[in-house]
């Protein structure tokens, strides 16, 4: 009966079938891109617009041209060799001026001091003392005579460097490099590298409550999965009972538990196992025991729903072909349990990376993590290109790792087609 | 299967006593005695939440009994773990290790065992060949189909020589013809290989066309435990008579007794002769069982030449390709199957008024339904 409709109806037309099935599958593309079209329009404007700006903004470089652009002009022929000529000197004089004039001096002397620590006063001096345009041929001796500096030749390039229109002068920062005079990549000063070690805390940070969450939230999970069904609800409602309670809260009832006159402290003194009160708050361990504690959901629920899908039968057919129960949970329940515990690393790390308020509060110094210094540089010290910078080189390596954990699964992920 | 009747096998599995209850308050298996010969094929056949399964769980050791003891080649398995107790199973929905191939899959017990590789690869290799699947070894199941799942369970289940097999329902997820295609193949691999297989099953045709003996579950108890053939011609009650087969069912009272036959008046009218099989004395009420196809149709008028013979009204009839069934209004029964040959119901007309007949040997009194 089929096979006489579809005879028919290729009769009827002469349209070939493939094209009959891309125009019925058309219409039902544009519904589905209806639907998900206001999300998407939202997410555009929200989360991929501000992240490409978060990207330009890592990269740009418009400030020193915009301030001194007849400078930046006269310096683009320049070879960084020998001091430039003399022009250059009287395009900056010029340049000065007019920046004072306008009041916008500051912004370029901002910038050009993050990569020459004095600019700012190189700049301000020179404006205060400079009078008017210097004769022909001057400029030279009058700018060298004002300030000095003028007449070295790091003082220019940090200049041509900053003249932009685009830098990695942000990206290398963020990774504790910069650019010496001559114009290659080194190590950064050590009293300006610190980024590294503020990665390496942080990815440090981001695994040990990882493998936290991982320890005590596999053994929860595998009880959520294999508990009778009234009793894994109840305990699924404890599961999720953090999420009711703001983060903020969770993390501040962690200070008044940890703090040193605070209930943990009291209860071990109390039993007699502690004199003095131990330090749990405000250092490395109090981060990681109030991070797990909030991103231990995130951990369970991967898990356990890869754990729900594993039939019992398996272990059972484990023991029967001979397995002792240690053998068959490595052997068996784990492998199939690897997706879920690859999402909810995945998960719980990437969570991790990004916290910011949790290690601001219950943390001390040395365990602030990278989140925290962009939000420094974008709020208090509003230097937006070291803190895009900062947003990018963690962008990245998140999508590096969301990439290498796609590239495991999909080698792993075979439970998915065989669920019976 | 005759030269396992002459020559006494040893029992390699005893039930001894065993009961098991799992709420405390209602035995699901009641009190069990069964003895499993080395290499029979014993089928433990029964309706749903008869204590079939539980017992096969039982004995591969996932459940533990309330009371009694197991013993397997004369060694008490109460407290043996499943792992040692050297069992192979093949389970209702396979369970293949879906992260492992089918190689890996098969490769398991013996690795578990410690088995050298090369050994291994060897009877891997045997059990694929056993199998005919050795171009599919790298695939995974998840890539099978339901009959190649099932080969591979089977061979995962043998390929470590259990001295036991055990098989829950490993056909209930088959089509018709691939189920009757793997009886056919299960039952060639215990005759080449000789091993023990206990086979669970609801299905009574499976049953009948694979086991050496067949213990019928009810209700937790045992019913019967017989060869196929036994089942069918001697049931010893009701349940057992219904549940292997088609079967009518007369109902009446026992008039004498006298020997192994007895005199029985149904209740819709008539007396007929029975074998006494489950009827007590004169006076009890009892079931008569007659199989559709020990019975003949007779024109009503022409004579009479045994003890049984019955009015009958012809309701319908069914044609089903091999045979023919004819449905009768017989003594009250109107559900009464007769089975004839392929044409010959073109002769029956519905309201038809006929004659039955059987001889008393093919009408068994039995307990009341």
């Amino acid at each position: 009966m089929t096979d006489a409709l579809l005879t028919g109806a290729n009769a009827s037309t002469e349209v070939p079938l493939k094209r009959r099935l891309r125009r019925a599958e058309r219409t039902r593309q544009v519904k589905a891109l209806a639907l998900v079209a206001p999300l998407l329009v939202f997410l555009l404007f929200t989360f991929a617009g501000p992240i490409v700006g978060m990207l330009w903004r890592s990269v740009e470089d418009s400030e020193v041209r915009q301030v001194f652009p007849h400078t930046v002009a006269a310096l683009a022929s320049w070879d960084g060799r020998d001091l430039p000529d003399e022009m250059a000197y009287a395009a900056l004089a010029s340049d000065i001026l007019a920046a004072r004039a306008s009041g916008t001096i500051a912004i370029a002397a901002k910038r050009l001091n993050y990569a020459l620590n004095g600019f700012r006063t190189i700049l301000t001096s020179t404006a205060r003392n400079l009078k008017a345009v210097p004769e022909p041929g001057t400029a030279k001796e009058t700018l060298g005579k004002i300030n000095p500096a003028w007449r070295e030749r790091a003082t220019w390039t940090t200049i041509k460097d900053a003249s932009g229109p685009v830098t990695g002068f942000y990206l290398l920062a963020a990774l504790d490099l910069t650019r010496n005079a001559d114009g290659a990549i080194v190590a950064a000063p050590p009293d300006q590298a610190i980024y590294r070690d503020v990665f390496a805390r942080t990815f440090l940070i981001s695994i040990s409550v990882t493998a936290l969450c991982l320890i005590l939230g596999f053994p929860v999970a595998y009880l959520l999965a294999t508990l009778p069904p009234g009793r894994s609800n109840l305990l699924m409602i404890f599961v999720l009972l953090p999420f009711w309670t703001s983060l903020l809260v969770r993390t501040c009832a962690w200070i008044v538990l940890l703090q040193s006159k605070g209930v943990v402290n009291d209860s071990l003194h109390w039993i007699g196992i502690i004199d003095e009160p131990l330090r749990l708050i405000y250092n490395r361990f109090g981060v990681c025991v109030a991070m797990t504690h909030v991103l231990l959901p995130f951990m369970i629920l991967p898990l356990y729903s890869s754990m729900k899908a594993i039939s019992p039968a398996y272990m059972r057919a484990a023991a029967s072909l001979g397995a002792p129960p240690l053998t068959a949970f490595l052997r068996i329940y784990l492998p199939q349990t690897l997706p879920g515990i690859g999402a909810g690393s995945l998960l719980v790390f990437i969570l991790a990376l990004g916290y910011y308020i949790t290690p601001a509060l219950v943390g001390g110094a040395a365990d602030q993590m990278i989140s925290y210094f962009i939000a420094l540089y974008t709020t208090e010290t509003a230097n937006w290109g070291l803190a895009s910078a900062l947003g990018a080189v963690l962008l990245l390596v998140t999508l590096l790792l969301a990439l290498v954990y796609g590239k495991l699964v999909h080698g792993q992920q075979v439970t998915g087609g065989m669920k019976n | 299967m005759e030269a396992g009747m002459v020559t006494p096998a040893p029992a390699l599995v005893r039930f001894s006593g065993i009961q098991k209850t799992y709420d405390g308050e209602h035995l699901v298996v009641k009190n069990l005695d069964l003895e499993i010969k080395k290499g029979e094929f014993i089928t433990l056949l029964g309706p749903s939440g008869s204590g079939k399964t539980t017992t096969l769980m039982m004995l591969a050791g996932f459940e533990v009994p309330t009371h009694g003891e197991i013993y397997l080649a004369d060694r008490p398995i109460k407290n043996v773990p499943p792992h040692k107790r050297d069992i192979g199973m093949v389970f209702q929905n396979y369970a293949l290790f879906p992260h492992l191939t089918i190689a890996e899959n098969i490769a398991f017990p013996l690795s578990v065992r410690k088995i050298k590789k090369a050994e291994a690869q060897e009877r891997v290799g045997a059990a694929l060949r056993m199998i005919k699947m050795e171009s599919l070894a790298h695939r995974r199941p998840g890539q099978l189909s339901g009959g190649q799942q099932q080969r591979v369970a089977l061979a995962r289940a043998l390929v470590f020589n259990p001295q036991l097999v055990l098989m829950d329902e490993p056909l209930g997820a088959l089509d018709k013809r691939l189920r009757e295609q793997m009886q056919l193949e299960i039952k060639q691999l215990h005759e080449t290989m000789g091993i023990t297989i206990v086979y669970v099953t609801h299905d009574q045709s499976e049953a009948l066309t694979m086991s050496d003996r067949i213990a019928v579950f009810n209700d937790g108890i045992v019913q019967q435990i017989d060869t196929p053939d036994s089942l069918y011609e001697n049931p010893v009650n009701s349940f057992v008579a219904h549940f292997i087969g088609e079967n009518n069912v007369l109902a009446g009272t026992v008039e004498t007794i006298e020997n192994e036959y007895c005199r029985v008046a149904l209740a819709g009218g008539g007396a007929v002769t029975a074998r006494a099989v489950n009827v007590s004395r004169a006076g009890a009420s009892t079931s008569l069982s007659v199989r559709p196809e020990r019975i003949s149709i007779v024109p009503d008028g022409t004579s009479s030449d045994g003890p049984n013979r019955l009015p009958a009204k012809v309701q319908s009839t069914i044609y089903l390709g091999d045979h023919a069934l004819a449905v009768l209004d017989v003594a009250g029964n109107s559900e009464f199957m007769v089975k004839l040959q392929p044409v010959a119901h073109h002769s029956l007309r519905q309201g038809e008024s006929v004659s039955i007949t059987f001889r008393p040997e093919d009408c068994l009194a039995l307990d009341p339904v």
